[in-house]
């Protein structure tokens, strides 16, 4: 009689306390569903939790990787002396001069090859063949060129930094489509209001991608400036705890660290919210 | 001509200044052959004028050319335009970044054109809905908005491209409606492209079938302002201008269904 019971559309029967029918084919889902709340913390807790307890059953060496309640110790007394907000302040500031150069320099350059054909023939060329040399292999001639001082660790973190920025704006404005130019110059718009209008809001997702990639790019390089004869800074915290063999302190210089490198990206996809607001995308 | 109690309010060729004139264009894009072969038209201040033709014959072309938006197609010929000319896209093609009064008012430098703009939004029947995304929109109040967004230009000549070859069947009625309402208020001379016969005869004071890069057919349509397709003057017409896109009228599919009788009152001439 009831045949058409087969594994994957079998008829659900489900009754609610009123009794109302709820009878309906169900397909087995294939996709990964619904998402979960706070979701991508989990992963982070689980990490957290294994190393509590492999510090506290003695399975981690607290030579090899302190433990937990010690790092937040060392934190503590690190905060407390100063040292900490001091290294933190040198770092941040190191990073966010590098980063707004870099940024500035990488945006221009994009409009300019973006938006003419002889920039495109000048800039883009050089820019590529940039992109194929780590940054990191320029510091020594960097050194050469500007000493150890600030200007070289600036200059090395905005060298790291435009490359992401001209190359995904450089992208986000070639992608703009050609229909909306079009319906500019129906319009009879200036170039100036095209720019304006068209080119920037256009290019602002490819723009904002570069952000993400520069923000990881300049903290990469904070870390590597700091580490090469720096005199402050986290980077300079954690060659010296190296030095004297104090895993706690080093531990408490990588979570700066990644604090750091959460919270410049959670700015930026903060203000990838707002400004992509007109965009409906998957995500939303 | 033939007498009709219900005249159009439409200029006839006769009248001295036209807002479209248009001689022996010439346009392709390969070595082959043309895609307008020495069109000639003449399109008068006001007049709606609907462009047929089968896919290639060259309705696109002459659209892009009159909008100077044929940069880099070989071509000789002489058009003239009016100074104020509005482009209709079969996409809306509102920015998606913008939203809908900064869409329609992209481009305008007057201090009063955010209150113009919503004055015109509000005539589309879009009152009230400056502050939304594009994308919050049905695809009938997206083409309504790049009206406004045409409109508000004040143009002397509006060129739609297909304006409503994307939208449902009923969207289109009711833009048929809409249109012919702000084409009474704005008073632009109008040259839409369509694939769609009973559009063209519902909306246009004239229907210009385009064949082989010439207009192939001319014809003025005397139907008054009240067009049913149940008027035998209306099949009549669409039938012929069926016949001369070179397709049997779909109304003759079924058999014992025609019904066209010979009242018709149609003014026809032919091209040149």
């Amino acid at each position: 009689m009831t045949t058409m019971t087969s594994s994957t559309t079998a008829p659900t029967r489900s009754f609610t306390a009123d009794a109302v029918e709820d009878v309906r084919p169900t397909r087995r889902r294939l996709g990964p569903g619904a998402p979960i709340r706070f979701g991508g913390l989990i992963g982070i807790a689980a990490l957290l939790a294994a190393w509590v307890v492999g510090s506290a059953t003695g399975l981690l060496d607290p030579r090899t990787l302190t433990e937990p309640w010690t790092v937040v110790e060392t934190a503590g007394t690190l905060v407390e002396n100063g040292r900490l907000q001091e290294s933190l302040l040198t770092s941040g500031i190191r990073a966010a001069l590098g980063l707004g150069l870099g940024v500035a320099v990488g945006t221009v350059l994009a409009l300019v090859s973006g938006l003419s054909r002889l920039g495109e023939a000048l800039i883009d060329g050089p820019i590529q063949v940039k992109r194929s040399i780590p940054t990191l292999a320029l510091i020594p001639l960097l050194i050469l060129w500007l000493g150890i001082g600030e200007p070289m660790k600036v200059i090395t973190i905005a060298l790291a930094v435009f490359v992401p920025v001209y190359i995904h704006t450089h992208n986000g404005l070639r992608s703009i489509e050609g229909r909306y130019a079009e319906l500019a110059e129906t319009l009879g718009v200036t170039r100036g209001e095209f720019v304006r209008h068209v080119v920037l809001p256009g290019a602002m997702p490819g723009f904002l991608l570069g952000m993400r990639f520069a923000v990881t790019s300049s903290l990469l390089a904070l870390v590597v400036v700091e580490v090469i004869n720096a005199t402050s800074g986290i980077g300079h915290m954690i060659t010296l705890a190296s030095n004297y063999g104090q895993t706690d302190i080093i531990v408490v210089g990588l979570v700066v660290y990644a604090l750091l490198g959460v919270t410049a990206d959670a700015i930026v996809r903060f203000i990838e919210r707002k400004a992509l607001s007109w965009r409906r995308t998957l995500a939303s | 001509m033939a007498t009709h109690p219900g005249q159009l309010t439409t200029q006839t060729s006769h009248q001295p200044r036209a807002a479209v004139r248009v001689k022996d264009l010439h346009r392709s894009f390969n070595k082959a052959g043309g895609v307008l072969n020495g069109l000639d038209l003449e399109i008068a201040p006001g007049e709606f004028v609907a462009l047929l033709g089968r896919s290639g014959s060259g309705k696109s072309t002459l659209l892009r050319a009159l909008a100077g938006l044929d940069r880099g197609v070989d071509g000789t010929g002489r058009i003239e335009v009016p100074e104020r000319v509005s482009v209709v896209f079969q996409d809306s093609r509102l920015l998606p970044w913008k939203r809908l009064l900064d869409n329609v008012t992209l481009g305008l430098r007057s201090s009063d054109a955010a209150l113009r703009g919503s004055e015109t939004l509000a005539e589309v029947g879009l009152a009230g809905r400056e502050k939304a995304w594009p994308h919050e929109l049905s695809g009938g109040e997206q083409q309504r908005a790049s009206l406004a967004r045409s409109l508000v230009r004040d143009p002397q000549l509006l060129l739609a491209d297909e304006p409503f070859g994307a939208l449902d069947a009923l969207t289109r009625i009711r833009m048929h409606t809409l249109l012919r309402k702000l084409c009474e208020v704005h008073q632009p001379a109008v040259l839409l492209v369509t694939h769609d016969v009973d559009e063209a005869i519902v909306l246009a004071d004239r229907v210009i079938v385009l064949d082989d890069g010439v207009v192939r057919h001319d014809a003025r349509i005397d139907l008054g302002t009240r067009r049913s397709q149940a008027d035998p003057a209306f099949a009549r017409l669409r039938a012929e201008l069926l016949s001369e896109l070179g397709v049997e009228d779909d109304h003759d599919a079924v058999p014992g269904r025609h019904s066209a009788t010979d009242h018709a009152h149609l003014d026809e001439r032919a091209a040149s």
